[in-house]
């Protein structure tokens, strides 16, 4: 009876365990949702990518525009659409990092133009030029955006393929920790910038 | 002695105290309000007859196009920037409505002198950026540099109410929808139905070995009518499960394998159709967000 009354209660405990615990269809869920949202950050990288040929020419209309600036611009959009990015891409820590790095070269190059065209009244005054700088700008926040809920939900399913007893469904499927954003220049932007006034002038 | 280590642990105390408050302070994000109306000024800068009348038509907009558009003016959004802000305000709040997503932020940040229109996605096609950039430069901007705030809302919520009304979104329902969609699926109905289907295999064995057949059978039907009468708010449903875990111990309960036969019919037809009627509907007067709005960075920014 004793016997029979153990067995039972042992029955009972995996069979919760079993089904609450293992959190097979969890991973099924998360890894879909980080792969929706991945897509999401591909898709508004390439709307960016879209929009650099349109800056480019209208900036190129503005006589003895900085060639250096516009070409760098020119070559990391090239570096970056030259990447092949698949779904696989979020498996493989390496070739992630070198979409990240592509991509932040570009965003380096971009916001330099940026910051270069305000020193041209005329390109300024372009209601053209405007309106890419308010779609450039629209697609950086969408950009960011769509970054923010990916690392959120790779945050969950890291969180679900590390902690117990989750992990031991996911050694049994080996599913590992998918790679995050990081920032590249970490060192660069922990160190504070060192302001300087007047002494060297930009030239016009 | 005594004294001395009783204030050197307050020391300890207080500075520990101190440096978490310290580290609270600079990592505090400008908090998102409560959704209080259309117009929400925490700056004081509109009169309350300028409130009122902004508040009013932007509820005749929602009456008639159904479309949620929210003015929030606010002194300062530091230390975020207004574009990462409005975006956490407005899937915070979530306006638009539900299934359709339709919301608008109209966000002031009046010691930065900033402004913003954050547009959910649903809406990205009727206000693009190059719009919201327009409506910004040639409705609030002229009117916020001769301080005229009440002048440039209005005139900007008259220019997003022309756009919207160009769209071809759903019609508003005269009264609250009564659309199926779970508004709140923090239950998964499939986890439930194999939850009780092993539940009730495992402990129908357990309580006829502990209370005898017949009444290891009554509790096992009666638990399982109560946990699915919680879960389910339908009578009905918890009475048949109930009935048929009561039946399922009674018959099966002394043989070793269990046959899934009529149960796991009769359980798992009974939570799919149960799902859809413990629906609470919220928001009868007044305003309430729809909880559809997902703005994904889509609108426009400007200073003045």
């Amino acid at each position: 009876m004793m016997m029979k009354r153990l067995l039972a209660l042992c029955s009972l405990l995996l069979a919760t365990l079993a089904l609450g615990g293992c959190g097979y269809n969890d991973f099924q869920r998360l890894d879909e949702q980080t792969k929706a949202a991945w897509s999401e950050v591909l898709n508004q990288y390439q709307r960016r990518a879209d929009l650099v040929p349109n800056i480019v020419a209208t900036v190129k209309g503005e006589a003895n525009f900085e060639q250096e600036t516009l070409t760098r611009v020119v070559e990391a959009r090239a570096k970056a659409t030259a990447i092949q990015v698949t779904p696989e891409t979020l498996n493989n820590p390496e070739a992630f990092n070198k979409f990240q790095q592509a991509q932040g070269e570009l965003s380096g190059a971009l916001s330099r133009l940026m910051a270069v065209s305000e020193r041209y009244p005329t390109l300024q005054a372009n209601q053209g030029f405007r309106d890419l700088r308010v779609t450039l700008e629209g697609t950086e926040n969408r950009i960011t955006v769509a970054r923010n809920r990916y690392i959120q939900t790779v945050q969950d399913y890291n969180v679900l393929a590390r902690s117990f007893p989750t992990n031991l469904t996911a050694m049994a499927f080996s599913y590992a920790p998918k790679p995050s954003f990081t920032v590249a220049n970490e060192a660069q932007i922990s160190t504070p910038p060192t302001v300087d006034f007047g002494t060297s002038k930009p030239k016009p | 002695m005594a004294f001395a280590r009783i204030g050197r642990a307050l020391v300890a105390i207080f500075f520990i105290a101190y440096t978490s408050l310290c580290a609270l302070a600079q990592t505090a994000l400008h908090p998102v309000p409560p959704l209080s109306g259309h117009v929400i000024d925490q700056t004081g800068t509109l009169s309350t007859a300028d409130t009122q009348a902004l508040e009013s038509q932007l509820a005749a907009l929602e009456q008639t196009r159904g479309a949620q558009v929210v003015v929030l003016m606010v002194a300062s959004t530091a230390p975020e920037d207004i574009a990462a802000y409005a975006n956490r305000v407005g899937n915070h709040w979530k306006i638009g409505r539900r299934g359709v997503g339709d919301g608008v932020l109209v966000l002031v940040a009046k010691n930065d002198r900033k402004m913003r229109i954050e547009v959910a996605k649903a809406l990205e096609g009727a206000i693009p950026d190059i719009a919201a950039a327009r409506i910004i430069d040639n409705a609030m901007k002229p009117r916020f540099q001769q301080n005229d705030y009440a002048g440039g809302l209005s005139a900007a919520a008259t220019q997003l109410t022309a756009r919207i009304a160009a769209e071809a979104l759903p019609q508003p329902e005269a009264e609250h929808p009564a659309q199926g969609t779970n508004a709140h699926s923090l239950f998964d109905w499939t986890d439930f139905a194999i939850f009780l289907f092993f539940g009730v295999m495992a402990a129908g064995p357990l309580a006829r070995s502990l209370f005898g057949s017949a009444l290891g059978g009554l509790l096992v039907g009666a638990g399982v009518g109560v946990l699915a009468f919680v879960f389910t708010a339908s009578l009905l449903l918890s009475a048949a499960a109930g009935v048929i875990a009561l039946l399922y111990t009674w018959i099966f309960g002394g043989s070793s394998t269990p046959i899934a036969l009529g149960h796991g019919g009769g359980s798992s037809g009974g939570w799919g159709s149960g799902s859809g009627g413990s629906d609470s509907s919220s928001g009868g007067g007044g305003f309430s967000s729809g909880g559809g709005g997902d703005f994904g960075g889509g609108g426009a920014s400007g200073d003045w």
